[in-house]
């Protein structure tokens, strides 16, 4: 206990009065319960055969490995398997890829994919394609020329690059099987999303909520890449696939044509609502379940209204793309809290009674629970410092801003926690069965906001905010949080000096992996977050660890290192620091980490003696 | 007497401002005015020739006038949600000494009119061309390379960084060679 108090904070109901809705953060050493009985849908999380197929593991985006040969006891022998160079030293965020014996990796921008052979030593290159990007794409791409990752489906890899392609490859031979154009960089649309192929259809959604780029997401024929349908996430109810079928749970998601009267005219063309986070899919519900991003401009005056369907949640058939429910975790968003995190699916007992959960760490720094089937609320705790928001008024489904918070044009609004990189942003979380416990990587970091005028010129940014970014309370400016979903209250959390932009994995050896900005590949106690081993990369790590069977039965972990993404973007952009507001102000925050670690593109990947 | 010196004075000192600089008063409007050739790079097979200057570059660069339109229009044209106010972001930084395609009025004219091919959109179509050496002339002080009597002085509101007109020169850093 005492060697870890360091790491742990005791809740201070002081904070709240002050407006800063803290974390509960848990001090007392018990163990988790010993059998929690909340796990993901059988349907949606079959028994791990030790391949790593889609970057969230499963369906239900537990990103939890069933492998446990490497423990709690024996991970501190980790060793250096092998490495490989993507040859690109931007951000890398993809998760690798194990099918079979063969492991598959995109690089950033020019989004070249790999195939390494595991079966021989030192996983020479077995294939490799270059899609050949357009150049000018990295110029519309609001945060780093990142890729989340591939997604593996019948024989195939299917990627996205970030001049707007999506792209089937033969898995075995590399040759490219199709090639969809779906975006177009000349309105500032770009793909950074990892697909997800669910009943032979390729989802596949946009990026450029900064540009002014109108929101979709796309489902396209695995066999052949047509468009089996489009659905946009504002405009009117036939653009977003609302139909008879559509029953929000709340009132304020009901009504005719939202995505048209909750905006200024025409407003909503360029309003943004884009897909380019993570899509979790329930076989049993036959739904699939994405976020939307955040509305533009991020100057809130110039769309008044509440901007539907930006910053919520659908669900919807994946079949026709029907809408089933929507939720808005942030209306008329302030602060770009784009809603577009990852969404773990499991099965749990809610005060007594069996419920079907979505569970999600969102960006405006609430963890929510809600029912998958309706949409509704069921809890929306702060998991970290919030004070841009009073709490969620679960009669009504809506967010309780803060008034002192609100941004606007000409004025500066100072201290707003969590950022426009949210309390959490893209980097997904894992959740354990064993523990009952979602670990979140984060962030802790507060800003500055001016509003200022915008034009909107095709092509270029639409944000109209200056932002600074600045470390929140306590200086760290990440943590890494295990959330106890059935008490709604931190287990443990871990305080990190930069946001940890990595993604997380457990297992069942009950370890935690993860990575920080500077380069350490950390292995923590699933139950206690205890520091059990951690490797010093040649880069910072903002990539998603995977862990998988190798060929020869044995367990591996890899992880590609390479700092950048939005927060890295001062090293893989090489900004100046003397502008708070360079990278959307994410600079100010982050001024030291030029001299913490360097662009870089390595794949580690780790076993046993 | 002492009075008449006070009176004068100011009289003596306005008179030397607007001394300082002289401006078109009816800036050319066609666009695209400006196609001298500017390469991307120092290297000249058979030796280095004196490189091509335009004489627009000198009656924008130390004018105050055409500095803060540039400053304006920066805002104005989107190259700050690029650029962000010199330290980068989507774009690479401007207020740095590191020069991609060259740090002459000629290049950053180029570079603004017919864009570069990572990204750099071309302004050729949207900017007239007089404002596209202001906006040039603008990025220079980003980086010091402005007279600091002519060069904009800085937002205040977000404190982005230091005045454009007390910039040290980036290659420099105020030092002299
Ligand atoms: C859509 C984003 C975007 C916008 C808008 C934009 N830029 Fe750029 N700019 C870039 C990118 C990306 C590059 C780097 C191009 C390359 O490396 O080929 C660049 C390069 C430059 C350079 C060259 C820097 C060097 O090191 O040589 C200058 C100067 C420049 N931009 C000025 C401007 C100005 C002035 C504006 C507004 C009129 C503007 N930019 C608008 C993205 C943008």
């Amino acid at each position: 206990m005492t060697k870890r108090s360091s790491a742990l904070r005791r809740y201070s109901p002081g904070l709240a009065a002050m407006l800063l809705v803290c974390a509960p953060l848990l001090t007392a050493a018990s163990e988790p319960s010993p059998a929690p009985a909340i796990s993901p849908p059988a349907a949606a999380a079959p028994p791990d055969d030790g391949q790593w197929t889609m970057p969230a593991k499963n369906y239900a985006s537990t990103r939890y490995s069933e492998l446990a040969e490497i423990n709690e006891g024996n991970v501190k022998n980790l060793q250096v398997a092998f490495t490989f160079s993507t040859g690109v030293n931007k951000g890398q965020e993809a998760a690798p890829l194990v099918v079979g014996s063969t492991m598959y990796i995109v690089s950033p921008f020019p989004n070249i994919v790999y195939a390494l052979d595991l079966s021989k030593s030192g996983a020479p290159i077995k294939w490799k394609y270059e899609p050949n990007p357009e150049p000018a794409a990295q110029g519309v791409a609001c945060c780093d020329v990142v890729n989340r990752g591939a997604a593996f489906a019948n024989g195939r890899i299917f990627f996205n690059t970030l001049d707007g392609h999506t792209i089937a490859l033969d898995a075995n031979t590399g040759q490219p099987v199709w090639n969809a154009h779906v975006g177009n960089i000349n309105i500032g649309e770009t793909i950074t999303m990892a697909p997800l192929v669910v009943k032979g259809k390729v989802l596949v959604g946009n990026s450029g909520g900064e540009m002014g780029v109108r929101g979709w997401v796309k489902a396209l024929d695995a066999g052949d890449g047509h468009v089996a349908w489009t659905a946009y996430n504002t405009g009117p109810d036939k653009d977003v696939l609302i139909g008879p079928d559509f029953k929000p749970h709340y009132d304020m998601d009901k009504g005719k044509d939202l995505g048209v009267t909750t905006w200024p005219p025409e407003a909503w063309k360029i309003g943004g609502g884009n897909v380019w986070g993570w899509i979790s899919y329930d076989p049993d519900l036959n739904l699939i379940f994405h976020g939307t991003g955040n509305p533009g401009p991020w100057n809130p005056d110039l769309r008044p209204g509440d901007n539907k369907w930006t910053s919520g949640i659908f669900a919807r058939d994946p079949d026709t793309g029907a809408a089933k429910w929507f939720y808005q975790w942030t209306p008329h968003d302030l602060h770009d809290y784009d809603g577009i995190n990852e969404q773990i699916l499991l099965d749990m007992n809610w005060q007594g009674k069996p419920r079907k959960v979505l569970v999600r760490p969102e960006r405006n720094g609430y963890l929510y629970v809600l029912d998958r089937t309706t949409g509704e609320v069921l809890s929306a705790k702060p998991y970290g410092p919030v004070n841009s928001s009073k709490g969620v008024d679960l009669k009504t489904g809506r967010l309780m801003e803060n008034p002192d918070k609100v941004t606007g044009t000409g004025k500066v609004v100072r201290d707003i926690c969590p950022t426009a990189s949210g309390l959490k942003d893209w980097q997904p979380s894992a959740f354990s069965p064993k523990t009952g416990l979602v670990y979140i990587p984060h962030n802790n970091l507060c800003m500055d906001e001016e509003g200022v005028e915008v034009n909107y010129i095709a092509g270029t940014p639409y944000v109209g905010m200056n932002v600074r970014m600045i470390p929140g309370p306590g200086g760290n400016r990440g943590a890494f949080t295990a959330w106890d979903i059935a008490a709604e209250k931190p287990a443990w959390s871990l305080k990190e000096n930069f946001p940890v932009w990595s993604g997380a994995v457990v297992t069942a050896g009950d370890v935690v992996f993860y990575g920080t900005m500077d380069g350490w590949f950390k292995a923590v106690s699933a139950k206690t977050g205890d520091l059990l081993w951690q490797f010093k990369t040649s880069s910072g790590i903002i990539g998603q660890p995977i862990t998988y069977r190798g060929p020869d039965g044995h367990q591996y972990v890899a992880v590609l290192s390479g700092v950048g993404g939005w927060a890295g973007a001062i090293v893989s952009g090489d900004l100046d620091p003397r502008d708070a507001t360079a990278a959307l102000g994410f600079v100010n925050a982050m001024k030291d980490l030029k001299n913490a670690t360097t662009a870089g593109g390595t794949l580690y990947v780790f076993r046993l003696p | 007497m002492r009075c008449a010196v006070a009176v004068l004075f100011p009289v003596v000192l306005m008179l030397v401002a607007c001394q300082r600089e002289e401006r078109d008063t009816r800036p050319q409007s066609a666009l695209g005015s400006g196609e001298q050739p500017t390469p991307v790079t120092t290297l000249v097979p058979g030796g280095q020739r004196p490189s091509p200057t335009d004489n627009k570059a000198a009656s924008f660069e130390a004018n105050a006038f055409h500095l803060s339109e540039g400053k304006r229009l920066f805002g104005w044209f989107n190259c700050s949600g690029c650029h962000a106010n010199g330290g980068g972001g989507m774009g690479p930084a401007l207020m740095d000494e590191k020069w991609i395609y060259g740090s002459s009025m000629e290049s950053i004219h180029a570079t603004i009119r017919d864009g570069r091919p990572n990204g750099m959109p071309s302004f050729r179509d949207k900017i007239p061309d007089d404002q596209i050496w202001e906006l040039a002339a603008f990025v220079r002080s980003l980086s010091g390379k402005a007279p600091s009597s002519a060069a904009p002085s800085r937002n205040d509101d977000m404190m982005a960084h230091p005045s454009e007109n007390r910039m040290p020169n980036a290659a420099t850093l105020g030092k002299s060679p």
